[in-house]
Order: structure tokens, then sequence, then C-alpha cells
């Protein structure tokens, strides 16, 4: 069994780490740097609960291999906050209760804040559109498309 | 059972040694979302995977020859942000932009869509009408084909033992040319084509002087409906000439009954869908 040797970036923090050929990013992620944020739902880039982003890129995590990282960035839902400072985001989500069980959580925050670096005055259809790739089985979305809209209100009033 | 190794190659030379040495046991990986799904549903255990993306010409969209090669790698969300693309060719972007969800397209390539070749495949009959020409290598070196070729039947490709699409290469375009791709879901976003019609065209004043017409979803394979392009050149693109194309692309269809619909649902929509993407096409071309 010969291991792959990989060298990236977490979060802005250089990870290394020792991975199977066929090792999706997501067990890396989740089993060899105790990030467990990232779920796992359907394992087969459907539910968006594994969303993280490489390179800046939104991307399913069980969609991708860990052997594939050497020398990328990859960001996942741990870097969100600042210590103890949520995110805009995860503040708005616990204040408008965007959430339940909350499984699907970490997913919609990493994909919306790929929205929001991109395109930070989105109208609801965009907002509803980039999200269609997270699955929330409790909510019914509209809470939380409401969080992400808010959010954005927020920052172009703090903009200004 | 052997343990599959994991590649990154820097060339293609490398990838098709790579392909080559595991005896027919390896797989591309560009975007792996058709791959690993198939990996991890146990219906695929390739021997070797052969990651294509460290190699430039696989990666890259670049303007040659008054067209576009598009790397058969990229991905889709690059290709969506390619704006000279975008202006270009409208329906071949937006039918690689149909293909799932954000987080998907963030990794899934045009290349990747082709050689999966499902009969519904979102990009084939926008590339079909575009006329997109592939380039493939392999052991016995380079070659080139026309889109329409690629596909054998479902899940299947004319590509030989050992050969990787490399690009592909979409044509100058004349002025007053315009294509648009449209498809029948019963969903607004992230499903499978039942009907995907894409159509090509180059308009002189209100006359359509040539027009190629891709169909989805409703055979074997993606298909170039010659005959309903051939309805359209040399048209105002009035009702008469519309119906005819419309009947040629119903006359083409040999689609399966299934869930998703019948064959004679399928059957009508491929002729709708051709009226009203060749609208849109001649729209965008300023002609009509």
């Amino acid at each position: 069994m010969s291991r792959i040797h990989v060298s990236a970036t977490v979060n802005g923090e250089p990870v290394e780490f020792l991975c199977e050929p066929t090792q999706t990013l997501l067990d890396v992620l989740r089993d060899q740097l105790g990030l467990t944020g990232s779920k796992e739902g359907c394992g087969s880039g459907d539910c968006g609960a594994c969303s993280v982003t490489v390179d800046d890129r939104l991307t399913c995590a069980c969609l991708a291999l860990g052997a594939e990282m050497e020398g990328r960035s990859i960001g996942t839902i741990e870097g969100l906050a600042h210590g103890d400072q949520l995110h805009p985001l995860q503040k708005k989500f616990v204040e408008m209760a965007a959430l339940q069980c909350g499984v699907c959580t970490p997913g919609f925050l990493v994909a919306s804040k790929a929205l929001l670096d991109r395109n930070p005055d989105p109208t609801e259809t965009e907002v509803r559109y980039w999200l269609a790739g997270n699955l929330c089985r409790c909510t019914g979305y509209d809470k939380i498309v409401r969080a992400v809209m808010e959010v954005a209100a927020e920052m172009k009033e703090t903009s200004r | 059972m052997q343990q599959t190794t994991y590649a990154a190659p820097r060339s293609i030379d490398e990838a098709v040694g790579l392909m080559a040495a595991s005896g027919g046991a390896a797989r591309i990986l560009a975007g792996g979302t058709d791959l690993l799904v198939q990996m991890r549903a146990g219906s695929l255990a390739p021997g070797a995977i052969v990651d294509v993306k460290r190699i430039a010409e696989m990666t890259t969209i670049v303007e040659e020859a008054g067209g576009f090669r598009i790397g058969a790698a990229v991905n889709a969300a690059e290709i969506g942000e390619h704006a000279a693309l975008q202006r270009a060719w409208p329906g071949v972007v937006e039918a690689i932009n149909l293909i799932g969800s954000k987080q998907v397209q963030g990794r899934a390539s045009a290349g990747g869509n082709l050689c999966n070749a499902s009969p519904a495949a979102d990009s084939a009959p926008a590339l079909v009408a575009a006329g997109a020409i592939l380039t493939v290598q392999g052991p016995k070196g380079r070659r080139e084909l026309p889109v329409e070729k690629l596909h054998a039947g479902p899940g299947r490709t004319t590509l030989e033992r050992g050969e990787i699409l490399v690009s592909i290469a979409l044509p100058a375009r004349p002025p007053g040319s315009g294509d648009a791709y449209l498809r029948l879901i019963p969903r607004t976003e992230m499903d499978i084509a039942v009907v995907g019609c894409g159509v090509s065209l180059t308009m002189k004043g209100d006359t359509c002087v040539s027009a190629r017409v891709g169909l989805g979803a409703v055979a074997p394979t993606v298909m170039l409906v010659e005959a309903a392009g051939a309805a359209l050149a040399g048209s105002r693109l009035d009702d008469a000439a519309l119906e005819k194309a419309a009947a040629a692309c119903r006359a083409a269809c040999r689609p399966i009954d299934d869930k998703r619909g019948t064959i004679a649902y399928r059957t009508k929509i491929a002729g709708v869908l051709l009226r009203r993407a060749t609208l849109v096409a001649a729209k965008r071309a300023g002609g009509h």
C-alpha cells in the first residue's frame, strides 16, 4: 500500500497529509485532518453538505481526491469564523434560525460565502440558483435565502 | 485486488504513456463528477487514475484561428466566465453551464461530459451544432474527429484504447452568426434532459445561409440532424421552414420510453425545441 504525500493549504495554514490514491478530499479533511465541519450527505455530489473551496472555486469535497490537492488552497467551514468571532453569515443564520438539524448548514455557509465573495449584491433568484446544489430537508430554504439576502444588504450598508 | 494508483502527469505524452502502461485499466480524471461517483457506487474499479488537470493544454482556453480551443479538462465555471467565448458561442456556453450545481460546475468539464457519453449530455447537442472538432491523442499519435462521431452508444465512445480527448475546437464565426441550446426538464434546475436541442446558424439579412442542428436524449447517441439544418438554410426562418426542420427532428428521433418521457412526448418536444432554439439563435445572430 503506497500512500501519497500531499502538501496543501487549508484555511490559510500549510498542511501535509498522507492519503490513499482513491481517498476523497472529504475523507482526508474529516479523518486525517480532524476537520469534521464538512459533512457527508450523499457522497455523489448531489447534496452540497461537503461544500468547500479549492483555489477559491466552490466544489464538493466528496467529488475530489485528496491526492489532487498538492499545492492547492482549500477553504472549509472551519475557516469562516475568526476565533470566537463568527462570520456575518454564521451570525445571521443563528439570528434568523436559518437552520434546524444543522447537517446541511456548513455546506450552505461555504456556498453562500462563495456567492457573496463573487457577487456581493445578488438578487433572490441568483441566491436560489446558486444554492440549488445544497439540499436542506428541514427549513424549506426560505429562511436560508432570506439570511443570505440580509447579510448582502448589511454588507452594502457598511461599505457605504 | 490490485490497488488503484494515482498519477498527475504534466504532459499529454506522459498521460498517454500511463494509459498504455495500464493495459486498458486506467481512467482519466478531469473533474471527477462522473468517475468518482461510479467508483463509489462500485460500478468501476480502475487500475490507475490519470489526473489530467496538471496538463496545460487540457486546462486552458485559447483563441486560435479566429475560433477557440477549449482544453478537455477546463471546468464549466471557467468556461462560463470566459467573456469572449460567451460572446461568440453563447449556446455552447449555456449548454455547458446547465450541467449540475455550482459545486459540480467548479469541477465538471465539457470533455468529461462528452466522454461519459450519456445520450442526454447537455454539452453535446450544442457542440454538434457548433461543428466542434475534437483532438484526441493515443498510442498511435494525434487525430481529429468531428464531435458527432464521438458517441457510439450510451456510455460508449469511438475512442480507441488508450486514447485521450485533449481539446475541443470551435471554428471562427462568420458575421451574423448565433447559437442556442434548449433542453426540457421537469424541474427548473439540475436535472437530466428529456430532450436537448442545439442550433447554430448564420444569417445574411433576413435569410439563414447555413444551419446545423444537434439533438440529444432522443436516441442512443447525440445526433447531427443534417436534414433539419438543410431545411433552415436558404429560408427566412418562416413558419414553413421551421415546420420542415421540426419534422426532420421528429423523424430523427429513436427515443426510449421511460419515467422521464414517453416516445411520443420526446418526439413531439424535439420539434418544439428546434423551433424555439432556432429563433433564439437567430435573434442572437442579429438577423431576426
